[in-house]
């Protein structure tokens, strides 16, 4: 039976979408403006990050009526919330792309450090889970959810990685200090939205199978049965 | 670190086990039912119109003996002494004294309010007078209808608003003291403000006594309910704690009816 | 395009317009056909009463109602006659009322249904539908042959409660059953057995459909005559039964049930069938003080059944 309702959350779902694929074009602007030392394209990034604000905003609109309205049952009340809550962190996203472009413009005031290899290694890293954990939600498919939590760890690696190369610069030349530690603060934004993804995937596991796993270590994220 | 909730299983107040249960005109109406009901607990039954919900909760005090043709199979065991309600050999009205029901539409008798709860103990022909009075008093205030009728007590029952006479028909029920009580709907003819306070009524009466709903509505079943089975053709599908069917049903069909999709 | 439309749409409403306007010229008709038989319905039954009335009622006096029959007419009146009725249909509802009552609640609450029970069901509706006077024959036979009962009051209490049994039966199994199968659950749902519902609900609460048919019933026997013929009522009873009272032990008599009896319209019967003019007059007067009778009757039963339906409400 179609029912008004079905309508409705297509909506949701779509909006969530239409947010998560802003919010990967902020994060792939960010790099793009750090690897091509684009001022311009850091700015336009950073007020844009407006217009996701107001996405977010919409999305909590629509779920706060969809609940008030309908009163969602079991698995609809689960994407609602969930909806709710993913909208929430692809928002902190954005705001850590724009954190993103706001170094970008500091460092272009000096010349380039070092040829930037490991940092978009990251960001593509960490660009994949956030399409990874945007495309579990979409297809409801909690297995895909599960991979992306794992994932979490390379990118943490990597900035374990990074940190160190850049410590041993900084010891070595105090001069490159600045330029070190806006590229470490980079590398710690990347490193917190590959978090925030790892969040993502979480709430669609619960949001599929009613088992929270939020907070846990991944050894439980990784058994079948909780 | 996570804490869990410890959630202890309550006790059981009845249970019924492979209950069956065959219409005189029609067959079979419930097919193999194993359910328990927890003591001083509200458990609520939903499902589409025919799943045989009715037809369950009539089981548990005997109606259906009231007509011809009826048949019972299977079992219903009545805690603490464990005696079988649907059992032939066991005098319907024992069961009926000590499991009361609530009508879907308010059924008061056409006498006075006084005479509406007093009848129950009257037939039994052991109280005396201020005994009665006093029981009277009590199951009145129990329903939430003392302050609106205490000084109306011998006037007609019909004179009462829809709400009033359902929560009249509720101590008519009470009076009898019952171990269990039975609710069919009981709001369905109701105006939601009335719906409201019989919520609420059953919400504090089911720490005293077991209660079993069936409702159309799944919003009350939600709010008023700790434990919800769901029905469908004469079959069970799923019982479990309220909160988890709303949430996380583990039946496919059970999520269906309750976002909707069909019923 | 757009005035073409707005055209068709007032001639259509026009077209309605017209059709209701017939309707109603239809439902007029009717409801003046309905009047007019019921006026001329009323009107002929006002005439036969005037007719009766104005016959009968200059010859109405003291020295009527506490007369004997004679052979003259200006002596002859209705005391026999008029308290032969009294009794006998005391006599009819104390037979017919719990008898007709306990049978349809047995067959309304009790009786299971299978074949029996309907078979019972069919005759009864049969029985409804008997002529009087085969009643009278039956009653002739069994009660007054084979009983030896003789051709007494008891004899005709009980033919004219077999009369009317029927139709006690039928009227209160109606009302029995109008009693909803909510109060009865009710009443089970709080422990009461089968009795209990029955005595303080189910027999209440019909009390007014019960009242109603036995009013009806009981106005069916009062103007019975072939029965009372056939099992022997005489038309010339200068007498009166034996008084029930008495002044020592055992102080109640039953002589009376078995003494000769006569009534009302036997009485009317008799006194029209002869030629003289005047003995038409009084059967005139006996025939309103009949329907007095009859209303008096039915005001003490509808005054029963108004007070049971004051504390019972439906």
């Amino acid at each position: 039976m179609q029912r008004h309702i079905d309508q409705e959350l297509a909506e949701l779902k779509s909006q969530i979408l239409r947010m998560g694929t802003l919010v990967e074009s902020q994060i792939e602007g960010s790099i793009k403006a750090l690897v091509d030392r684009d001022v311009d394209l850091a700015s336009r990034i950073i007020e844009r990050d407006t217009l996701v604000n107001s996405l977010d905003v919409d999305i909590d609109e629509n779920c706060m009526r969809l609940l008030a309205l309908q009163a969602p049952a079991a698995g609809d009340l689960r994407f609602v919330t969930t909806a709710m809550k993913i909208s929430t962190e692809l928002e902190r996203m954005s705001d850590l792309a724009e954190n993103i472009c706001e170094r970008v413009i500091e460092l272009n005031e000096e010349p380039q450090l070092k040829p930037y290899i490991d940092i978009p290694r990251m960001a593509n890293w960490t660009m994949q889970m956030v399409r990874e954990s945007l495309d579990a939600f979409v297809r409801s498919d909690s297995a895909q959810a599960r991979k992306v939590c794992t994932d979490d760890d390379f990118v943490d690696n990597l900035t374990h990685q990074l940190f160190r190369e850049l410590l041993s610069f900084m010891i070595e030349n105090p001069g490159t200090i600045t330029r070190a530690i806006r590229l470490t603060f980079i590398g710690k934004y990347l490193e917190r939205i590959a978090d925030h993804a790892t969040n993502v995937s979480e709430l669609v596991v619960y949001m599929v199978e009613g088992k929270i796993v939020r907070h846990t270590t991944p050894p439980v994220l990784s058994d079948n049965e909780a | 670190m996570m804490t869990t909730q410890v959630q202890t299983t309550p006790a059981m107040k009845a249970e019924a086990k492979e209950l069956s249960f065959y219409y005189g005109g029609t067959g079979q109406a419930l097919k193999s039912i194993s359910l328990g009901l927890a003591d001083r607990h509200a458990t609520a039954l939903i499902g589409p119109s025919g799943c045989g919900k009715t037809t369950f909760l009539r089981c548990l005090n005997r109606m259906h003996d009231l007509y011809p043709g009826n048949r019972y199979a299977g079992s219903v065991v009545l805690y603490p002494d464990g005696i079988n309600i649907v059992d032939h050999t066991i005098d319907p009205i024992e069961i009926r004294m000590r499991v009361g029901m609530v009508f879907q539409k308010p059924n008061p008798f056409p006498t006075s309010i006084y005479e509406n709860v007093a009848y129950g103990m009257r037939i039994r022909g052991s109280m005396t007078r201020s005994d009665l009075a006093s029981v009277v008093e009590q199951s009145l205030k129990d329903a939430a209808l003392w302050p609106e009728v205490k000084d109306r007590l011998h006037s007609l029952a019909y004179n009462l608003s829809g709400g009033q006479q359902q929560r009249l028909c509720i101590a008519r029920a009470l009076a009898t003291g019952p171990e269990m009580l039975l609710f069919d709907e009981p709001t369905s003819a109701l105006d939601p403000t009335a719906t409201a306070r019989i919520e609420e009524l059953v919400t504090e009466l089911k720490q005293r006594v077991t209660i079993v709903i069936v409702t159309h509505n799944m919003q009350q079943a939600a709010r008023v309910s700790d434990y919800t089975a769901f029905m469908y053709e004469g079959e069970l599908v799923e019982c479990d704690r309220t909160h988890k069917i709303f949430t996380n049903p583990a039946n496919k069909l059970t999520e269906e009816y309750i976002t909707g999709r069909f019923g | 395009m757009f005035l073409r439309n707005a055209i068709d749409k007032s001639t259509e409403r026009d077209r309605l317009r017209q059709r209701l306007v017939q309707r109603r010229r239809r439902d007029h008709a009717f409801a003046l056909a309905s009047l007019a038989v019921m006026i001329g319905a009323s009107l002929v039954l006002l005439a036969l009463l005037g007719q009766l009335v104005y016959d009968g009622i200059g010859r109405i006096s003291w020295q009527f109602l506490s007369s004997y029959p004679s052979r003259f007419p200006s002596q002859a009146g209705i005391l026999s006659a008029w308290i032969g009725t009294a009794l006998v249909m005391l006599l009819t509802a104390l037979t017919a009322v719990p008898l007709g009552l306990g049978a349809a609640i047995y067959l309304e609450e009790y009786a299971p249904k299978n074949w029996m029970t309907d078979l019972i069901e069919i005759n009864i509706t049969n029985l409804a539908g008997v002529p009087s006077i085969v009643y009278g024959l039956m009653a002739l036979g069994l009660l007054v042959y084979q009983f030896h009962l003789g051709q007494s009051f008891l004899t005709a209490g009980l033919t004219l409660a077999m009369l009317i049994l029927p139709m006690v039966i039928i009227a209160t199994r109606e009302a029995v059953r109008a009693v909803p199968p909510q109060i009865r659950e009710a009443a089970y749902a709080v422990g009461a057995t089968k009795w209990q519902t029955v005595r303080d609900h189910v027999v209440p609460y019909s009390m007014g459909g019960m009242l109603t048919g036995m009013i009806l019933a009981l106005s069916r026997a009062v103007g019975e005559t072939a029965p009372l013929i056939t099992v022997g009522a005489l038309s010339f009873i200068a007498f009166l039964p034996h008084p029930p009272l008495q002044s020592e032990f055992p102080f109640f008599s039953a002589q009376w049930l078995f003494d000769p009896f006569t009534v009302m319209p036997i009485q009317m019967f008799n006194w029209v069938s002869r030629p003289q003019e005047d003995f038409h007059i009084n059967a005139a007067a006996a025939g309103v003080i009949l329907l007095v009778m009859t209303l008096v009757m039915n005001a003490v039963a509808i005054v029963i059944r108004a007070r049971f339906r004051r504390r019972i409400h439906w």
